[in-house]
């Protein structure tokens, strides 16, 4: 008999006056209990609407059917043979428009917290697993991956399984692309990140670091080297700022070298090198998952206050509903329908201020949301000594630039095929945000997964 | 890993490297650079590449001890190696067309300025070389300069090294005796590279500059290492590191350069002692 409350279990989480003075997780999981309270709530819908909803076609009902029978290593295999990186997805999925969306349960009440389970199914299996997974035999095949952030690391992962030789390259200096320079620890620890990483060299997946690929060896030269097929997944790495005067004042940040230097470099840590600048008052500009992210970061390095400040309402903010609520518990002030329209500086060349005009909504524009219009006579100045602009990010040239015959989009997105990431070059497959621009972890990974279905095809015709 | 094949003190506070990276060694152009890190805690620093023997395999960096990264580097020795070395970032100099070029160095600057006037004057260039030193030990590369160069003048701030003076009063008496370049390449301390184009702007002079802002990943992700130039943003790491020295905007690469300033000494400090108590 299925669990009928109309409620999803809650996820336990650090106190936010507590969790905003340190880097450790703030969701931190389901009990057993919980999990199996949440996974009698499943009613095991025949259809299985939810699975339409996953990007990579995850099995839900089955692998929560294994949590009823408490098999969860069961459960974590029925989830594996779809996703190559289930603890990552189970913490930063946007399941709300995704796979919740479309539960039954949702109808009437909250959906199954399908999220929430897949999270524990694959921590459990991480603190759990002695043996690695078997290596594939190998198939005779070769195929490079340029970019190891989730739609390069799914494309890798699902290669290895059929047996291909993988090599993923890396820019920098460790594998993992946005889930470790850009995603917080607090959010995703980066000791899961490599956890999965682990998993896909167990697999057989080759990951070498500090490539950069169009620079130390072309795409063509991958060829030569006996790659057969080739995956670009360089991601949307390029960070775009708002063109106001003043944003190349010290103490003004993109959204990426903020992120990086925290997540990356560690500069929180005592002994780490990387400094990172004591902020007192931050405003973050924008209002996607980076820009919480970011305020939540300058939150935890000691801010006193934090600002977001978005250009239109709270209905239109485009991060997850459930980060908007963390963001607000940890103290950070919404400065909605603000936008900037100058940074001002001291005598030395620091932040001392944002400028800024209220805006008011008028009719939609063509992404359908209500274009933001200047209220008349409405400047204002914010007191801060940090700016972070996470106004967006848009693909990296570099790849672009230096392999011939690789067609763009106007902005930057490589062109692909949307259904197998076929480039205009043969043989060169693309994905994640290097072609959408800016999207999310599963979006990428569903494009790698599909990428690789098709490289795997396109190397079996040839042979 | 990239080992350490040759270390050389070139003076109290400069030192050169080779470094093993056959695949950057095979690729690198001068003008470009890489980003290295020492330690799993260390910081990724770009420096531009000095020199590079695409048979040996082998890239040289020099480098002036100034912060933790630096001085954790200096501490390294032959068989060592590195944790991190990524390259070759950034655009390659442009050489091409260039007939009569003077290249001017300051200080440190001038590792970067020697491979480009070694390939200028391998491709049959007139070179004159000006390089600038704040006293006579601080003279690096007088042998490797005085190579590829159909001209070199040696000056320092305290006339023990060449002549006394600094590098744009050279500058100047040459453009003064008549003497006509096509381009003019200035690599050294800001401070230097932005009179020599104040002087060169006088003359309509053409003059390229190396710039070396403060980066992380140098692919263009962070945009740390961004710029003004010619009332545009640029980023040194994939737009440079050379940019047209009379569109620079030196007054606020100046004060970027600054950021950390307190940061970096402190690190520094910290990363001194402890080799202190390892002694």
């Amino acid at each position: 008999m299925p669990n009928m409350s109309l409620k999803k279990n809650e996820m336990p989480t650090q106190q936010p006056e507590i969790r905003n003075k340190n880097f450790a997780e703030v969701a931190t999981g389901y009990s057993e209990e919980q999990v199996l309270d949440e996974a009698a709530r499943c009613l095991a819908c025949k259809n299985k609407p939810c699975v339409k909803g996953c990007p990579v076609g995850i099995d839900i009902t089955a692998f929560i059917a294994k949590i009823n029978e408490k098999d969860y290593e069961g459960a974590y295999q029925k989830i594996t043979e779809q996703s190559s990186l289930p603890a990552v997805c189970g913490r930063v999925c946007p399941q709300e428009s995704q796979c919740e969306k479309f539960c039954v349960r949702g109808v009437k009440g909250e959906s199954v917290a399908i999220g929430r389970l897949e999270r524990f199914v694959a921590d459990r299996h991480n603190e759990n697993a002695t043996e690695a997974p078997e290596k594939p035999i190998h198939n005779g095949h070769r195929a490079a991956i340029i970019g190891s952030g989730p739609s390069g690391l799914t494309c890798a992962g699902e290669l290895a399984k059929r047996g291909y030789e993988v090599t993923v390259f890396e820019a920098l200096h460790l594998a993992g692309g946005v889930l470790v320079y850009g995603i917080p620890e607090f959010r995703l620890p980066k000791k899961i990140v490599g956890k999965e990483i682990e998993t896909l060299k167990q697999l057989g997946v080759k990951v070498e670091t500090d490539m950069v690929i169009g620079k130390i060896l072309s795409v063509d030269e991958l060829f030569d080297q006996g790659f057969e097929a080739v995956f670009i997944g360089s991601g949307a790495g390029l960070p775009s700022f708002m063109n106001i005067p003043g944003e190349n004042l010290k103490g003004v940040y993109s959204a990426n070298e903020f992120l990086t230097r925290v997540n990356l470099m560690k500069a929180y840590l005592p002994e780490s090198d990387t400094p990172i600048q004591q902020a007192k008052r931050v405003a973050v500009v924008g209002g996607g998952n980076v820009a919480m992210d970011a305020a939540r970061c300058a939150k935890r390095l000691g801010a006193e206050e934090v600002y977001i400040v978005y250009r239109r309402s709270l209905d239109e903010l485009p991060a997850r509903k459930e980060e908007v609520e963390h963001v607000g518990e940890e103290g950070i002030i919404f400065k909605l329908l603000n936008n900037p329209t100058e940074i001002l500086g001291d005598q030395n060349g620091f932040v001392s201020g944002i400028r800024c005009v209220e805006m008011e909504l008028g009719e939609p524009d063509a992404s359908g949301r209500r274009r933001p219009v200047v209220k008349k006579g409405s400047e204002f100045e914010l007191d801060v000594d940090c700016v972070i602009m996470s106004i967006g990010t848009s693909p990296n040239p570099l790849i672009k630039s230096t392999t011939e015959g690789l067609e763009t989009q106007k902005w930057g997105g490589i062109i692909a095929d949307e259904v197998t990431g076929q480039t205009s070059r043969e043989g060169v497959f693309a994905g994640g945000d290097a072609v959408t621009g800016a999207a999310t972890v599963i979006l990428a990974m569903g494009a790698g997964k599909a990428a690789a279905n098709a490289m795997d095809e396109y190397i079996q015709k040839k042979v | 890993m990239f080992k350490i094949i040759k270390k050389e003190i070139l003076n109290p506070t400069v030192t050169l490297m080779e470094i093993e990276a056959p695949l950057i060694a095979k690729k690198a152009e001068p003008g470009q650079f890489i980003i290295l890190r020492t330690d799993v805690n260390g910081e990724r620093i770009p420096l531009t590449i000095a020199d590079f023997d695409r048979e040996k395999g082998t890239v040289t960096i020099i480098y002036q001890i100034v912060g933790a990264t630096t001085e954790k580097l200096n501490h390294l020795s032959v068989g060592e190696s590195l944790l991190d070395f990524t390259g070759p970032l950034g655009t390659a100099s442009h050489t091409e067309n260039l007939k009569k070029v003077a290249v001017v160095g300051g200080g440190v600057g001038c590792a970067i300025a020697y491979p480009i006037a070694k390939k200028l004057y391998a491709q049959g260039s007139t070179v004159h070389s000006i390089v600038g030193f704040r006293s006579s030990e601080l003279v690096i590369l007088q042998n490797e300069f005085e190579n590829v160069s159909d001209k070199y003048i040696l000056m320092s701030d305290d006339g023990t090294a060449g002549e006394k003076g600094l590098v744009t009063d050279a500058l100047k008496a040459l453009l003064d005796a008549g003497e006509k370049y096509d381009e003019v390449i200035a690599i050294g301390p800001l401070v230097m590279m932005k009179f020599v184009c104040a002087l060169t702007k006088e003359y309509g002079v053409k003059t390229v500059v190396s710039m070396n802002p403060i980066m992380i990943d140098g692919t263009g992700m962070c945009g740390g290492c961004r710029l003004s130039v010619g009332g545009e943003t640029k980023f040194a790491c994939v737009d440079g590191p050379d940019f047209d020295g009379h569109l620079v905007d030196f007054a606020e690469a100046m004060a970027r350069s600054a950021m950390y300033k307190p940061q970096e000494r402190e690190a520094h400090e910290k990363a001194c002692n402890l080799f202190k108590e390892v002694k």
